[in-house]
């Protein structure tokens, strides 16, 4: 191999036309004819729906049609498809493209207009009368599993949708013996991923053809080109989805369907015109799957060593008003709550519950902040407790280098038994102590508390599971230009797969990185797939990407051997030429071998297979594979404001072979900052009748240049046995540790106080709050420097 | 939400039917006729541009519908992200929150003239050497925000690049990447790597 660019910091292919205004987003997409879309979204949390007029709608000029439930047709008029099942989920709820006789939540779609612009279709929703007869909204958790409670579906007899039990040894037995145990209650709010592109849906089409190409901006739009084949009454080769360039995706671009998905088309279709769908702003923060909220209660039973004998939690999953995607966010959270720890009993259970609000669906994390924030925050309190310094409890518990695969005895979100496949955590742990300085850390504390200022240091570690099948796949193709084309069905919103994809396949091919054009996320390029979702694309479609390639390697020696007359173990493919070794006259390029590989007379040789350098690949993992990390920081608290200023942030971060060290860090340190938003800036906050009152970048607050520090990244590589690159997944790294760290971090600050937090996401105003509280109970009203804390 | 009306916060205590509201454009009677169309000229990227707009349209979507000029992105219509940021008469705005009708005869410059895939621009360059994108939605107005602090601020220290940039969100959040290749660009501008002439790209006319 002559050049690697595996594991190199390579300039992204697709810059160039990204910086340049090139994208093909969703919204960039016009066509002849092109209507425009606009929905018509319940004001209320819950009420009936009696009467919807349409007439004043259809009567303005401009207006081509007015859809309402009643004028679907029957596949349409159907709860929509239900993503994935669960045995445990017994009221498995989905919501209609238009809502039917009841609307459930603040923004579910009720009537969907299309009129020649996006104007007049707004225009068009201000004359649609809707008689609503209001029901008492069920709006917090804990409101919705209390005896008596309205019912979001009254058919199912309850809020309670599934109550899911895992367990581990046997947790009664170690919490009744047990020197320590403790118990807490844990409380998570709502978040949304607020991509900067809302969602969007464009589609075409074309009766001479019975071709419909839909433009969606979406994470998995093979299972969407699927459901709306089966929905629409078309073959699945009729349908053609693409997710061009997407603006963030997160998470929530990924569901099957959200109503616009098959309104859309099926407009275009009846209309016979393309038919345009953007989402604004203030509908994507109702309209858009949120996620985040649960309550935990967490017990920990440990020996009077600080050795974890029993981890117990039970919590309450909030789904909204429907649960299409299934139980994976609260499976996802009690398979990650045991992180890197020996947990030798342990027991889980969740009750999911309908509320009258917006569908939950995984959000960058999925359930993995949920999990650690509840084990690290366990931990912090017996360090607390036992007046054992809380990293050396960490290092007690950690699972060793010597016992990998270490089997944790749940099943995780894959249906598979979750098992880590590898990792060094005391390695990471002992990098990120490093690298933050924290045997220092009692002096410099000290320092701080001289100087009258509340600084914190937290640490805190996690596992996650990434990687998971089924299956994805890749083609790959060299073309007689000798350039190489891949194509895979996994959808970019991103991650920089143009670029990393592209080094795997370069380096089994010996081209320049640039040479190979990869296309991602169109059904009409590479038709199988599931989509871009629990940090899997480099590990799953990359490793597919890599066997195609290999694959397209030995068939372009064989090609060769048959023109350079000698045997394929006898050449050698450098630079993007095979030649034979010891007679460097003899070689042919690439381009060549393509050439020679599509023949217009004459025979293929049997072995050959195929014409032309192409092979298409798929890669099926067994299970899961499973990164790990630490990060690590110092934080500053302001008491008298709440402020909060990050003066340190460490990461160290193990997700097996790194492909392109520049994206990774992008990738974490944008996990993070998505994470610093979740835990201090970011929260949606719906009052007692169910109105969602933070709808816009006013009163949600994404952190800006001012809010995120520079971030510290470092890398361990374990290889991942998994696969044949070695990779682990990386997308969500950032992200899931952030909250249980800058709790630990704000108690170490604020230790005087007493303050101690067990709820997310905070903010300013509520730290202010709490801080108060403290103060107003403190003997001293100005906590000055006291005694040195533990480190 | 081309509509500016409020955020929709009933109660439900009662049985309540959404008022029929009257539409503006189709107001009749006595009233004087309102203006609902108008000719404007602007020059875009070095180009006249002259079309009729509906008064309501908003300069974002002159740009993007009507000149077909699609590296302005919308990202929430209420000036907050940034994203649809464009220079006017040289100084950066938001043109989600201005009316076409209201660039009459200013020059706009948009992301299309910066530089081409082929030959970019010092900024767009530092940008890609400092991995300063991911998704790219929001990079075209990050891009014109910083064309025009550079040309303000030269030699900018990063906490200056902080403030400068506060006014955009990035959720693929490489703000780190973002100040480190502002950083950059303005260096390679005071060392005076060329600039590719801004392109005259006016955009389709319909």
């Amino acid at each position: 191999m002559t050049t690697q660019y595996f594991g190199q910091r390579i300039k992204r292919n697709e810059d160039p036309r990204l910086l340049t205004g090139g994208g093909t987003f969703v919204d960039d997409v016009t066509l002849p004819d092109l209507l425009h879309a606009a929905v018509l979204r319940s004001p209320h949390a819950h009420a009936r729906v009696r009467r919807v007029d349409t007439a004043g709608a259809e009567a303005l000029p401009g207006v081509v049609a007015v859809y309402t439930h009643g004028d679907l047709p029957p596949s349409l008029q159907e709860p929509l498809p239900r993503l994935i099942p669960h045995p445990a989920l017994v009221h498995h709820k989905t919501q209609y493209a238009l809502a039917r006789d009841k609307v459930r939540h603040v923004g579910e779609p009720v009537a969907f207009v299309v009129a020649a612009s996006r104007y007049v279709a707004e225009d068009a929703l201000d004359l649609i009368e809707v008689e609503y007869d209001p029901l008492p909204a069920v709006v917090t958790l804990e409101q919705a599993v209390r005896p008596g409670a309205p019912l979001v579906h009254e058919d199912a007899g309850t809020n309670v949708c599934a109550h899911y039990t895992q367990r581990v040894g046997n947790v009664d037995e170690a919490l009744a013996r047990a020197a320590h145990v403790f118990t807490e209650r844990f409380v998570i709010d709502r978040g949304t991923a607020a991509p900067m592109e809302c969602r969007g849906v464009v589609a075409q089409w074309d009766p001479r053809l019975r071709q419909l190409v839909v433009w969606d901006s979406t994470q998995a739009p093979i299972p969407i080109r699927n459901g709306l084949a089966r929905l629409l009454g078309l073959a699945q080769g009729g349908v053609r989805v693409i997710a061009p360039d997407i603006g963030g995706g997160f998470g929530p671009k990924i569901m099957m369907f959200y109503p616009e998905e098959v309104l859309v088309p099926y407009a275009a279709m009846q209309l016979s015109r393309p038919v345009k769908w953007i989402e604004d702003r203030r509908e994507n923060f109702a309209a858009m799957n949120h996620e985040r909220e649960q309550i935990h209660d967490a017990a920990i039973a440990v020996d009077r060593d600080g050795r974890i004998l029993a981890v117990r939690t039970a919590f309450l999953y909030d789904s909204g008003a429907y649960i299409p995607y299934g139980l994976t966010v609260p499976i996802v959270a009690s398979t990650t709550l045991p992180g890197p720890y020996k947990i030798p009993n342990y027991h889980c259970e969740f009750r999911a519950v309908f509320t009258n609000k917006t569908i939950v669906s995984p959000y960058r994390g999925a359930g993995r902040p949920h999990g650690v924030f509840v084990m690290e925050r366990l931990m912090d309190r017996v360090a607390a407790e036992l007046g054992i310094d809380r990293v050396e409890l960490r290092r007690r518990n950690l699972i060793q280098p010597h016992e990998f695969p270490y089997d944790v005895g749940l099943i995780y979100q894959d249906n598979a038994p979750l098992i880590y496949d590898s990792g060094n955590y005391p390695a990471t742990l002992e990098a990120a102590l490093q690298k933050i300085s924290y045997e220092h850390w009692p002096q410099e504390r000290a320092r701080y508390r001289a100087q009258h200022r509340h600084v914190g240091l937290g640490v805190a570690c996690y596992v996650e599971g990434s990687g998971i099948g089924p299956y994805e796949g890749c083609r790959v193709t060299v073309e007689p230009s000798g350039k190489v084309y891949a194509a895979t069905s996994v959808g970019t919103q991103g991650q920089g797969h143009f670029t990393s994809f592209a080094q795997i396949i370069a380096d089994a091919l010996t081209v320049r990185v640039e040479d190979v054009i990869v296309i991602t996320g169109d059904s009409g390029a590479f038709g199988w797939g599931t989509g871009t979702f629990a940090s899997r694309a480099a590990v799953v479609a990359g490793s597919a990407a890599h066997l195609a390639a290999q694959a397209v390697r030995e068939k372009t020696l064989l090609v060769a051997a048959t023109k350079l007359e000698a045997r394929p173990d006898d050449l050698v493919l450098e630079h993007g030429r095979v030649s034979v070794r010891g007679a460097p006259g003899k070689s042919m390029t690439l381009a060549e071998v393509a050439v020679a590989a599509n023949p217009l007379r004459g025979t293929i040789p049997k072995e050959w297979e195929q014409p032309g350098l192409e092979a298409s690949r798929y890669f099926a993992p067994p299970r899961g594979t499973f990164p790990n990390g630490v990060h690590a920081a110092i934080v500053e608290v302001d008491i008298e404001t709440g402020m909060l200023k990050i003066l340190r942030y460490v990461v160290v971060h193990d997700c097996g072979r790194v492909i392109n060290p520049m994206i990774l860090d992008g990738q974490i340190r944008g996990g993070v900052a998505q994470g610093l938003g979740g835990t201090f800036y970011e929260k949606l906050v719906y009052d007692e009748s169910g109105q969602l009152l933070t709808q816009t970048f006013m009163d949600y607050l994404l952190p800006t240049t001012m809010e995120v520090p520079e971030i510290e990244v470092d890398h361990l590589e374990t290889p991942s046995p998994l696969n044949p690159l070695g990779v682990k997944g990386a997308g969500e790294a950032g992200v899931i540790p952030v909250p249980a760290l800058m709790a630990q971090a704000l108690d170490d600050a604020l230790s005087e106080l007493g303050i101690r937090i067990t709820e997310m996401p905070l903010s300013p105003n509520r730290l202010l709050e709490m801080i108060r509280e403290a103060r107003a109970q403190a003997p001293s009203p100005h906590p000055g420097p006291l005694p040195q804390g533990e480190g | 939400m081309k509509k500016r009306t409020g955020v929709v916060r009933r109660t439900t205590k009662a049985r309540v039917v959404t008022p029929r509201r009257r539409n503006p454009v189709r107001t009749d009677a006595a009233a004087p006729p309102l203006v609902t169309r108008k000719e404007i000229t602007v020059q875009v990227n070095g180009v006249a541009q002259t079309a009729e707009v509906e008064v309501r349209m908003t300069l974002v979507d002159f740009i993007r519908e009507r000149l077909g000029l699609t590296g302005t992105h919308v990202g929430c219509e209420h000036g907050v992200c940034g994203a649809c940021t464009i220079l006017l008469d040289g100084a950066p705005v938001r043109s989600c929150l201005m009316f076409a009708v209201q660039a009459a005869g200013q020059e706009i410059m948009t992301v299309e003239a910066l530089g081409t895939p082929d030959r970019l621009h010092p900024i767009q360059e530092a940008f890609r050497d400092h991995h300063g994108l991911q998704c790219g939605f929001c990079t075209p107005g990050f891009l014109m925000t910083t064309l025009a602090f550079l040309r303000e601020r030269p030699s900018p220290t990063a906490d200056e690049i902080r403030v400068a940039l506060a006014g955009h969100l990035c959720r693929c959040t490489v703000y780190q990447g973002i100040v480190e290749a502002v950083s950059d660009a303005a260096a390679r501008l005071r060392a005076g790597t060329p600039t590719p002439a801004p392109r005259a790209r006016g955009g389709a006319r319909e």
